[in-house]
């Protein structure tokens, strides 16, 4: 699996609250509508930001603390950004990204800049920093996880089985 | 091989012999939603065209009890009447917080593997559950299915010891534990609690422990399973089921053993806006608050809500100072009344709102305003959790927070012992 796009970076601990705030998540259950406020307490202009479709969040360690709030990162998948490199994720989230399609790797992400130009190869495990001809390796992602995000999910993936996967 | 207790449980539910690092797909005995998560469950469900669903589950009012908009409403009526079409039980509005009902209505027992939508779930680890958080599609496909795949988390032991200090409680030590640890410090692992203080701690103080081993990245927390977790199960549990504690084996492999002696602990406070940033309370005496929230499903229990009581008993809240009391449960509830603890709380100038979350997620019943502090009994102190990202929140103890409500500034409670 190949996804390309550009950097945009992010601190260490993000949390879900940060990600997509309780005050609307709660009320608001059209996802197109709540992402608008994807990151709004940490960075009221973040979703202007954003390349629909480009877009590469690059963060530090344990990304997606806290709630087991789906909705964060259906609100990160929702504004187009198509995978999220960090040194670690919390386990919740990673999970729930993994079951609704978003792509997270974790790697050193320090050298990477605002703005570079990144390409992933999933199968080969690695990351090509295009802006600084670097390459980055991966922490491996199993390779029923990998199943998930090829067909686009855990439900898509079960509708298409009609089970769970062998998991080793 | 000898085994941790997370081996042990994810082995039998899978059918298989597992040390940590293995995935299995493992049977789940229990799954259950909150109003923050049931929706996209429900979505999910409809999707996976399910038809009955292969796991115990129910569903929980408790992140916006009652409703504080329409918004609301419409999840919480999509929840009534799922409950209705699949026959699934519903704990509605009054009832209280999912980690309080659900132990207390003696559906979850030692060694059950138990999937909630919401990051808190791992609270039952105090019960000798494996117990942990999910997200909405991985609960549907719980439903769906009776299964879900797990890796098996490596585990830390946490022993502590020492005597207790007067006026320092269960949440102190966590505090202090997470401080140590830091909020990722246990990411994907479980931890094993051990020592003559955790034997020492009742039920209560119990499940304030496990339910904060997330705040450090953790899986799953387990209690030892002593008698007194046997005689709290007795009388929820029906006679026929068995209750058969889990314990690890004597080599268990452990990735980490951390030794807490905590004779000289004092009150612990989390500052803004994390929850390891923990100091005590002698360093942040005098910092002013404009509200005190006692509650959650870390500290909304009998015990607290006593300790509370005991401190404000014959005194008042500081003028200015807004004091919001939820009770975890309706059993809760309905005992602090018989007490005579509401009333002591009340008369000191408590605001007490229905069983529920409160205003711990952000949506109602006690937002703060710009540049208000917030001491809060809560497990969670991110810039805008109260639901305003000027407001700065500090977690503490129920004694602390009860100690502060009095001076209407961050106080020792140890002065009230």
């Amino acid at each position: 699996m190949k996804i390309a796009g550009r950097a945009i970076k992010l601190g260490d601990n993000i949390n879900t609250d940060f990600i997509i705030s309780g005050r609307y998540k709660f009320s608001i259950t059209d996802i197109k509508e709540l992402s608008k406020h994807i990151m709004e307490d940490i960075d009221p202009g973040f979703a202007k930001k954003l390349l629909p479709g480009k877009s590469i969040i690059v963060a530090g360690k344990n990304f997606g603390m806290g709630s087991s709030r789906e909705q964060a990162p259906l609100v990160i998948k929702e504004c187009g950004i198509v995978a999220i490199l960090a040194k670690t994720f919390a386990r919740i989230f990673y999970r729930n990204s993994f079951n609704i399609g978003l792509a997270l790797i974790e790697t050193d992400t320090d050298k990477i800049a605002e703005g570079d130009s990144l390409a992933i190869n999933l199968e080969q495990g690695i990351v090509k920093d295009i802006t600084k001809s670097r390459e980055l390796k991966i922490k491996p992602v199993p390779e029923f996880m990998q199943e998930f995000l090829r067909a686009g999910g855990i439900v898509n993936y079960f509708k298409k089985h009609g089970k769970l996967p062998e998991v080793k | 091989m000898a085994k941790t207790i997370a081996e042990k449980i994810l082995g039998i539910h899978s059918g298989k012999d597992l040390t940590a690092g293995d995935f299995a797909v493992c049977k789940v005995d229990f799954a259950f939603g909150q109003d923050g998560t049931s929706s996209i469950i429900i979505d999910r469900i409809k999707d996976l065209k399910a038809k009955s669903l292969k796991t115990n589950f129910c569903m929980v009012i408790d992140h916006n009890a009652p409703s504080p908009n329409e918004g609301v409403s419409r999840v919480h009526k999509k929840m009534r009447d799922f409950s209705t079409e699949f026959n699934s039980r519903l704990y509605d509005i009054g009832c209280g917080i999912c980690h309080q009902v659900l132990p207390e209505s003696g559906q979850i027992l030692p060694g059950d593997l138990v999937l909630g939508a919401d990051s808190h779930t791992c609270t039952y680890g105090a019960l000798g559950a494996f117990a942990t958080g999910v997200g909405s599609t991985d609960l549907a496909i719980t439903l769906a299915t009776g299964k879900n795949w797990l890796k098996v988390p490596e585990t830390f032991k946490i022993v502590v010891t020492g005597l207790i200090p007067k006026g320092v409680s269960a949440k102190d030590i966590i505090l202090y534990i997470i401080k140590t640890i830091k909020a990722d410090g246990a990411t994907y692992k479980a931890i094993e609690f051990q020592g003559q203080v955790i034997d020492k701690l009742g039920m209560d103080g119990r499940f304030t422990i496990c339910n904060m081993v997330v705040e450090m990245g953790a899986k799953a927390g387990f209690m030892p399973q002593d008698e007194k977790v046997v005689q709290w199960l007795r009388s929820k549990v029906s006679k026929n089921k068995k209750i058969r504690p889990v314990s690890a084996d004597r080599d268990a492999r452990y990735e980490k053993i951390i030794k807490y002696d905590i004779s000289k602990l004092t009150p612990q406070v989390s500052r803004p806006h994390s929850v390891d940033n923990v100091a005590g309370v002698e360093d942040l005496k005098g910092v002013k608050i404009n509200q005190a929230f006692l509650g959650t499903c870390t500290n909304g229990r009998l015990e607290d809500l006593k300790v509370a009581a005991g401190i404000l008993k014959f005194r008042k809240v500081a003028s200015g100072v807004k004091f919001i009391v939820a009770p975890a449960s309706k059993p809760i509830f309905l005992e602090s009344l018989k007490l005579g603890i509401i009333d002591i709380l009340v008369r000191a100038g408590a605001a007490v709102i229905s069983p529920g979350c409160g205003p711990c997620v952000g949506t109602h019943c006690g937002v703060p305003a710009d540049n208000e502090v917030v001491i809060s009994s809560a497990n969670r102190n991110f810039k805008g959790r109260m639901g305003n990202p000027n407001a700065f929140i500090y977690l503490a103890s129920p004694a602390t927070v009860a100690a502060s409500a009095i001076k209407g500034r961050i106080a020792d409670p140890r002065e009230y012992f």
